[in-house]
């Protein structure tokens, strides 16, 4: 009796005109495309793992990266990425920020706190060129390294090729999407500018961003420990 | 927390609600801040496995904090939470295939090549 009354009551959360998730499609359709994104990064990073098991000597991060721009050869290990962690933390709060002002409808807030979150995302960009080219220029590329052990001598000899090939790879995967979250930021700024999101009643497109801007940085958190600090 | 009523006139902004937010920032940077310093500091008498250890437990309390906070997750419908949460389940079989998988090809790079 009471086994037939949940079956007709979940038939009718089901049977349309509701949703059981409280959540409406595009919000849904986002959370979907998020756990695609997050198991191609898995498979990137986990292979990433498999690669780096099975050499035998791998670069030490804290050798690799430890420049710093304006501070020469001085060796400051994890500084500059950590700087860049804080950039991408921060621009998440600042999107958090401009979320929870769209819930309000307060249309000077949205805006004030996007264009922080899209100031954020170019610099993480910025930042992640100057390591590039800093890399490729100490020789580091997809094609070999000196990040090998160190000669009788002193000298530098190569490393695992795979090391710099994961590490272009997986951050250039991630850099694309931080680019295509800023598009997508600039994009969704100038319809709050314009006054799409007070005509249409509500500010859910900054919280369907909001979500894919959280994923970017929750991804930068994984790429931090496992390239940086393991 | 955060969705407390407002009670506004028609036409008047709300205050904004911002506590929980910052409170999330801190308990990031704080911990982001323990990694950076603890890979300064550990001693290398100390065995490098518990350090990874203790790298992917405070990476994954991030992620926590992220998901369920930041992308509001954690105040979601309990049946969307699990509809994101379970297939995840799939990849614990993929790192312990891979690890051992990459385990084996660095045997054979050693000895048969």
């Amino acid at each position: 009796m009471s086994a037939h009354a949940a079956t007709t009551n979940v038939k009718n959360v089901w049977s349309g005109g509701i949703e059981p998730y409280k959540a409406s499609y595009g919000k849904l359709m986002m959370w979907f495309f998020l756990l695609s994104d997050a198991f191609s990064f898995s498979g990137l990073l986990i292979t990433y793992g498999a690669l780096r098991f099975s050499n035998t000597y791998w670069p030490d991060p804290d050798q690799v990266f430890a420049s710093f721009p304006g501070f020469g050869h001085m060796h400051l290990p994890l500084m500059f990425v950590s700087l860049m962690t804080f950039i991408l933390i921060m621009s998440s709060v600042t999107m958090v920020l401009a979320v929870e002002a769209g819930s309000r409808m307060d249309r000077a807030a949205v805006e004030k706190w996007m264009l922080w979150t899209i100031l954020g995302g170019i610099a993480f960009l910025s930042c992640q060129a100057w390591e590039w080219t800093h890399l490729i220029h100490d020789n580091t590329t997809i094609f070999g390294n000196l990040w090998g052990p160190l000669a009788v001598d002193g000298s530098r000899t190569p490393g695992p090729v795979n090391f710099g090939q994961l590490f272009f790879f997986i951050t250039g995967f991630h850099g694309t999407h931080v680019l295509s979250g800023v598009v997508i930021n600039i994009i969704i700024y100038m319809n709050v500018v314009t006054g799409t999101y007070d005509r249409r009643g509500h500010y859910e497109m900054v919280e369907k961003v909001g979500l894919y801007w959280h994923f970017v940085d929750l991804v930068w958190v994984f790429v931090f420990t496992f390239f940086y600090l393991i | 927390m955060q969705n407390e009523l407002h009670t506004t006139a028609p036409g008047e902004i709300a205050k904004p609600n911002t506590k929980w937010i910052w409170k999330v920032f801190w308990i990031l940077l704080i911990v982001t801040i323990c990694e950076v310093t603890l890979a300064y500091v550990w001693p290398s008498s100390m065995p490098l496995m518990l350090l990874n250890v203790i790298f992917i437990t405070l990476t994954i309390l991030k992620a926590f904090y992220i998901v369920s906070e930041f992308m509001h997750l954690g105040h979601e419908v309990k049946g969307l939470i699990w509809t994101i949460l379970l297939p995840l389940v799939f990849l614990i079989w993929l790192v312990v295939a891979l690890i051992a998988e990459g385990e084996w090809w660095g045997y054979c790079r050693q000895f048969f090549f």
